[in-house]
């Protein structure tokens, strides 16, 4: 029992990342009918603004400390960061501690804008073109994006700690009445966790609640009518895709403490992003979301050692096979509705 | 000739002479000038041109006849090398059977695959074959089926190589002296390269070059013949409008499937090729950028047409060599005539584009393809050429070639 929990909280953070980029790639396929190749460098690029913001805030002039010598017996030069020095060491340190949550403040408008001008640059003229030319520009992008954060930060993985208090582990097990150090949980993941449940809440309850998502649900059913009753559809729509490219940004900040950022972590995530879309079922918001999670824990459930030791390796294509059992039993998906992606 | 029309014989004889003169064409500069470094004359490059130009055509009887964009086509490339590398470990260091399992194991795996997911048409068979080929990746990669059986399959990392240990049951595990033997076919070995000095120039020549230029010959000219055929017609008429096949009561399916076996077959003769001129086999071949590398070539050469795709192999494998080898220095000596300051920014500004940045200018080169020259290098020649000689023809030939996909 102690093991089914702690495997379906391990499986949550991975799920809610899924999920997150899902949602975004259903955002814009639902939208603008476009498959989004690059969504998964966009969720790189959000985790690189989580590395972007702790180099900036660890940003430091060297000063010469006369009273320490280094090993050579020369006077010992000190870093300190700008930061410290303006706010004095304590405030600055903690500051650069907390450099992973404010990075959520520089993701956000830095998101939105590459997504819009992502959406306005590129995107827009593909429409009209078929689909395998949007998937083919987008790939390339994917690339670009790829090829440039590899060029300026390097092809190893870049640690970006959490801050200090969420360091720790949860004994999540004593709270259920188990024994101690039976279900622990890192504190990061949890706050992963809620963060997703947060984002997605907000996403669900904009498109339900506002007008604005009112109007972007009524263009996603049907984009003709929606334009001739005189709304500009199509300025509400780029300004989905920089919502949608935000999620996937913020994904990506968070997750940074979790797996350290490389280069190619967005390709990784996208694939099997878009498994959790096809198993979901294209254009069904509520089925990424679904999918995202289950295939999550799903996948966890298989790298538990008892499964491993039958089944070698099955955790790593766990989800393929399930995709491959959905599509071949149910072609639409979980929760895909009629009348989408039906060629 | 071969039951082609005049046209087709011509183009075929054109391809042949460029592909038996390359050592010639590709080695216009004298072997010891400034210029040596533009040369692509040498056996290594020569048969990657030819490698890929195989695969690339493969490539094309899927997606330039039915459109159906398969992301996923280097994993049959991969499981190609895998079985030409086991069949050199086993069997003998002749290349046919070796390239024979390769491409009866590529059209197996074509045909497992291509049957779960051409249920699917567009993006979803886009991200199924995507899906496919990662999982396969996965599998060489931590060897999952050589844990599960017991010994190695893939060998994970390190990748499938030749020991002295492979019992070879035809051939010798080890040569005399003690190493490993070459790859030949019935004794010609695949690495023997005549060189011949004419003035400053050097020219090889490298049976395995000719080998598998013989062999692109052959795919190339099949693939004409598909091109041509009533199987070809109905593959384009599934591009064109599959709603109306369908309700012409066609079962547009063993088509789409036949397509995608073969050119998983095509896929499995440029794995096995490759894995006859150096034989060893690894899991990066089979990951996502060789399968959108070979999808670029199609693309860039002009999918649907038959030269395209071997044009594009030959460019993108031609740029890849040039551009990799540039370094720092090299661009430093070519920007030395420009004032200090502007030399410092073109260098940094070129930088990004050489080197390891091949990457780079291969994804911008990607994009610029896609948004500018849908039809690729062959309908860029022939709006060129419609320019000059400004007739209509050119013009209504390139739109019967143009792509469109499955919709």
């Amino acid at each position: 029992m102690d093991a089914i929990i702690l495997q379906i909280l391990n499986g949550l953070d991975k799920g809610s990342a899924y999920a997150l980029i899902a949602l975004g790639l259903t955002l814009i396929f639902g939208t603008l009918g476009v498959v989004n190749f690059a969504h998964g460098a966009l969720f790189m690029i959000g985790a690189f603004c989580a590395v972007t913001v702790q180099r900036l805030l660890t940003l430091s002039y060297e000063t010469v400390d006369p009273t320490r010598t280094d090993f050579l017996g020369n006077p010992m030069k000190v870093k300190t960061p700008y930061i410290e020095s303006w706010f004095g060491p304590e405030v600055g340190a903690s500051i650069i501690e907390w450099s992973v949550p404010l990075a959520i403040l520089f993701a956000i408008p830095v998101m939105l804008l590459i997504g819009y001008a992502m959406e306005r640059g590129l995107i827009k003229h593909f429409y009209k073109r078929p689909h395998a030319d949007q998937i083919l520009v987008t790939f390339g992008l994917a690339i670009v994006l790829q090829e440039l954060i590899k060029h300026y930060y390097g092809a190893n993985p870049i640690q970006t700690p959490a801050p200090d208090a969420f360091r720790g582990s949860f004994d999540f097990g004593q709270l259920l009445g188990f024994d101690p150090n039976v279900i622990i949980y890192p504190y990061w993941r949890l706050v992963y966790f809620g963060f997703a449940a947060i984002i997605i809440a907000a996403v669900f309850s904009f498109l339900q609640f506002t007008t604005f998502g009112m109007v972007v649900r009524a263009g996603m059913a049907d984009r003709e009518t929606v334009g001739l009753l005189g709304i500009d559809i199509d300025k509400r729509f780029t300004i989905m895709f920089g919502l949608a490219a935000a999620v996937a940004g913020l994904a990506g900040v968070m997750y940074a403490p979790i797996n350290a950022p490389n280069y190619h972590m967005g390709m990784d995530f996208l694939v099997l992003s878009f498994v959790v879309v096809v198993v979901g079922g294209m254009g069904s918001l509520p089925g990424a979301v679904l999918a995202g999670f289950l295939l999550g824990i799903l996948e966890s459930f298989a790298s538990m050692n008892e499964v491993k030791t039958i089944l070698p390796g099955i955790d790593q294509i766990i989800i393929y096979l399930v995709a491959i059992v959905v599509l071949l039993t149910r072609p639409r998906g979980l929760m895909g509705r009629k009348g989408v992606m039906e060629e | 000739m071969f039951g082609l029309d005049k046209k087709d014989t011509t183009l075929l004889i054109i391809v042949a002479l460029l592909v038996f003169l390359a050592p010639f064409l590709l080695n216009p500069f004298p072997a010891d000038s400034a210029m040596a470094q533009f040369n692509a004359g040498y056996p290594d490059l020569m048969q990657r041109f030819v490698i890929f130009g195989i695969f690339a055509i493969g490539f094309n009887i899927l997606f330039g006849l039915t459109g159906y964009l398969s992301f996923g086509h280097a994993a049959f490339l991969g499981v190609g090398s895998y079985a030409a590398v086991w069949m050199f470990k086993l069997l003998t260091m002749n290349v046919i059977p070796a390239i024979v399992l390769a491409v009866i194991v590529g059209g197996l795996f074509a045909a497992l695959i291509g049957y779960i997911t051409l249920r699917r048409s567009g993006i979803y068979f886009s991200i199924l074959t995507l899906a496919f080929a990662q999982m396969m990746f996965a599998i060489a990669y931590s060897d999952l089926i050589g844990r599960f059986v017991g010994t190695s399959i893939t060998n994970g990392e390190t990748g499938l190589q030749l020991t002295l240990n492979d019992p070879r049951i035809l051939g010798e595990s080890a040569t005399p002296d003690g190493s490993i033997p070459l790859t030949n076919l019935f004794g010609w070995d695949m690495r023997s390269t005549y060189q011949m000095d004419v003035g400053a120039w050097l020219f090889q020549f490298n049976f395995g070059y000719y080998f598998c230029a013989v062999v692109m010959l052959i795919a190339f000219f099949l693939s004409i013949r598909i091109f041509r055929s009533p199987f070809g017609l109905m593959l384009r008429a599934v591009k064109s409008n599959q709603q109306r096949m369908n309700y012409t009561g066609l079962n547009i399916r063993p088509y789409t499937l036949t397509a995608f076996i073969i050119s998983g077959m095509y896929a499995g003769l440029a794995g096995g090729l490759m894995a006859s001129m150096d034989p060893l086999a690894g899991a990066e071949r089979m990951q996502w950028t060789a399968s959108g590398e070979v999808v670029l070539m199609t693309i860039l050469g002009g999918a649907g047409t038959l030269i395209g795709p071997v044009l594009g192999a030959g460019f993108i494998k031609y740029f890849e060599n040039i551009f990799s080898k540039i370094n720092e220095a090299t661009l430093h000596q070519w920007f030395s005539f420009l004032p200090d300051g502007l030399e410092t920014f073109v260098v940094w500004v070129a930088e990004h584009f050489v080197g390891s940045g091949w990457h780079l200018t291969l994804g911008i080169l990607f994009m610029l393809v896609v948004i500018f020259l849908p039809g690729g290098l062959v309908e860029g020649g022939q709006k060129i050429g419609g320019l000059f000689s400004r007739r209509k023809q050119a013009d209504e030939k390139s739109k019967a070639t143009k792509t469109e996909p499955a919709e």
